[in-house]
């Protein structure tokens, strides 16, 4: 079993701020049910102060405790210091998590970061990066800030704290070559430019969408017998149908919003809607 | 948080089991006065020599087979190793391997690393099974070829506890020549197995699944069988594995052994009947669960169901503060960050197989148990679902 501390164990047991705030400011979305864990985080905002904060978490007893840490520390903080908050200062409040658990820690740095940039209206940059690991959507540009903010020096730390390389393994030799360059550079470069900007027409980003359709969402409906159909693009948005046991499933908004969308926006563009065509 | 003096709700059978008092009193004598090692010449090392050979008896007569048919060695994943390099290295002009997608990882990682572990390729096919967990008798007969060097099959799976029907497919794969392998850890103590009537070849068992400690394992060999030593040294198990025997422990697994040829009908009738009143109990009074692996094809002391949309560790860290002991197929219990490959291959969606959990019980458990887990779990899992993204859009 995890060597878990007793605020890990607290935060678990008794979560604080459970639930999404009716009318938030801002609301950031991130993980997947099929990676395993998932975090809403809802904030409310006056005066650039969030003044409170909920959340909703699947997951294993450290997301949860990161989740519910999460909200305790940034209720009564500016915007601007919460934009600023890393996943060891959750990490730390919680008194420690397993080296394996960190990547929980990141996730609620993600939420936080995805719900700020809901209130602003902004777009988050990490997303832009280019997709290095297949199986759990991580992009290159959130490996390298993971390596710098927490000084990671082996393959094995990036997985524990960003997934990446956690699945097939396909990966884990771009994700050592990604770790070679940057303990060659060494700090001090920013992160947060993608390397390259992308521009693609009409033609090219439908193509883009079929194509990461075929090769990664449909085979994943699949598994769980559903299925899914390009409708139409329209400038950034995007109609799908879902077919099969997605069909009318419960769950499917989750699936378009949580995982479709997500999808597509980490490898085609950050900008994507998708929508579910309804007749 | 832990109360150190309430006794502990033990239904993780399938991971490990208690040592029965009565094993633990037949191994105490060769940890204390009867050390010699069994090779010496002198009466005093006769102690262990006999011992071992009564114990020998014991395990052989739990599973049909004859004594010089056992090899004692120190592990379920030892006798799965030695049983697959004997098969390959006795036909080292076959290239084939049959295997299942949901072996244990004794078997799966040793068969992923072939290629490491021989220095030459081999081509695995990797049986699929159905929804339910169950084989597809057609594939498997279509798979063999006269390239087939063996044949490795689990008797019951551990997560799910389906039942493979290992003896219909010995039969066949004898039919071809091909040697088969079973895995039986699970099975052994469990359902009756009378390998005198099978064409099994060689057979996996471990001691700490039937209440005799860890560090004993036993591969049965069919006489005649081709085996190679995996451990080369001494003369002992008659050449075939070298290393001192591990006397109190074989003693104990013979103990154990015995104990479970008299506990088998309880094993099937009262352990069973728990079993399913845990299960239908769940099943009935928690929403959106569901039941992982075939209804009847199936040991009879194994659970493994999900709930969907939470998360198997938060559950199982929730019962633990009950005392209840039970384990999960999720990513963050796997040791990996993907969910169980057993609940992968069946096809259990994303949105259960993180929430799996195993309930694995043995005849030391009470209905008063049981009871307690069908009043704290559906508490636990409507906590976690009140705490879900996914819930709410689903309920």
């Amino acid at each position: 079993m995890w060597d878990y501390t007793d605020a890990v164990k607290e935060h678990f047991i008794n979560p604080k701020n459970v639930g999404e705030i009716e009318n938030a400011d801002g609301i950031g979305n991130v993980g997947s049910i099929a990676c395993g864990d998932a975090l809403r985080l809802s904030i409310k905002v006056e005066n650039e102060v969030i003044t409170d904060a909920k959340f909703k978490t699947f997951g294993c007893a450290s997301a949860i405790a990161s989740s519910s840490m999460l909200t305790e520390l940034i209720k009564g903080m500016k915007i601007e210091d919460a934009k600023n908050l890393t996943n060891d200062d959750i990490a730390k409040a919680l008194g420690g998590l397993p080296k394996e658990k960190m990547h929980c820690s990141v996730m609620g740095r993600e939420a936080l970061e995805a719900a700020i940039a809901d209130y602003k209206g902004t777009i988050l940059p990490m997303a832009q990066g280019q997709v290095v690991c297949d199986c759990f959507g991580v992009t290159d540009l959130e490996i390298i800030r993971a390596i710098r903010e927490n000084h990671l020096t082996t393959v094995e730390d990036i997985t524990n704290f960003t997934k990446a390389g956690g699945g097939c393994g396909r990966c884990l030799d771009q994700l050592q070559a990604l770790l070679d360059e940057q303990l060659q550079e060494g700090a001090g470069k920013p992160v947060s430019a993608p390397r390259k900007v992308k521009r693609m027409t009409a033609l090219e980003k439908i193509k883009k969408i079929e194509e990461v359709i075929e090769r990664e969402i449909r085979p994943t409906l699949k598994m769980d017998h559903g299925d899914i159909q390009l409708i139409d693009v329209d400038g950034d948005f995007v109609t799908v149908a879902l077919r099969g046991s997605c069909a009318g499933c419960h769950s499917s908004n989750a699936t378009l919003k949580g995982y479709v969308e997500k999808k597509l926006r980490e490898q085609v563009l950050d900008t994507l809607v998708v929508e579910e065509d309804r007749p | 948080m832990m109360n150190a003096n309430k006794p502990i709700i033990y239904m993780d059978n399938n991971a490990t089991t208690a040592i029965a008092p009565e094993v633990l009193e037949a191994m105490l004598p060769y940890l204390q006065e009867y050390y010699g090692n069994p090779s010496s010449m002198y009466d005093f090392a006769t102690h262990s020599s006999s011992a071992m050979k009564k114990a020998r008896g014991q395990v052989a007569a739990l599973i049909g087979a004859t004594p010089e048919e056992i090899v004692f060695t120190s592990c379920g994943t030892e006798s799965d190793s030695t049983a697959i390099f004997s098969a390959l290295r006795r036909y080292p002009e076959k290239n084939h391997i049959v295997t299942t997608r949901v072996e244990h990882p004794a078997v799966k990682n040793l068969c992923d690393n072939i290629e490491n572990l021989t220095g030459r390729k081999y081509h695995i096919t990797h049986l699929q099974v159905s929804a339910d967990g169950t084989l597809d008798m057609q594939q498997y007969k279509d798979s063999l070829t006269d390239d087939t060097a063996i044949v490795s099959v689990m008797w019951a799976n551990n997560e799910t506890g389906v039942l493979f029907p290992v003896e219909e497919m010995a039969r066949i794969a004898n039919e071809r020549g091909i040697l088969f392998h079973t895995d039986a850890v699970q099975a052994v103590g469990k359902i009756p197995i009378n390998l005198k009537e099978t064409a099994i070849d060689y057979l996996a068992l471990s001691g700490h699944k039937l209440h005799a400690p860890k560090g004993i394992g036993v591969l049965y060999v069919r006489k005649g069988t081709p085996y190679m030593p995996f451990l080369s040294g001494g003369h002992q198990e008659q050449g075939r594995r070298g290393g001192t025997e591990n006397v109190a422990s074989i003693v104990a697994l013979g103990r154990a052994c015995e104990l479970a040829v008299a506990n088998m009908q309880e094993e099937n009738t009262r352990v069973r009947a728990l079993r399913d009143k845990l299960e239908n109990g769940l099943l009935a009074s928690i929403p959106k669960a569901l039941l992982n692996g075939h209804k009847t094809m199936r040991l009879p002391n194994t659970a493994n169901i999900s709930f969907e949309y939470v998360e198997g560790e938060a559950i199982l860290l929730h019962l633990n503060q009950h005392h209840i002991c039970a384990s999960s197929g999720s990513a963050c219990t796997s040791g990996s960050l993907e969910p169980s490959h057993v609940l992968r291959a069946m096809g259990v969606p994303f949105t259960a197989a993180h929430g799996s959990i195993r309930f694995s019980l043995s005849p030391y458990n009470t209905e008063a148990e049981v009871d307690t887990v069908l009043e704290v779990l559906p508490k636990i899992i409507a906590n976690l679902r009140n705490l879900s993204p996914f819930w709410e859009e689903n309920s």
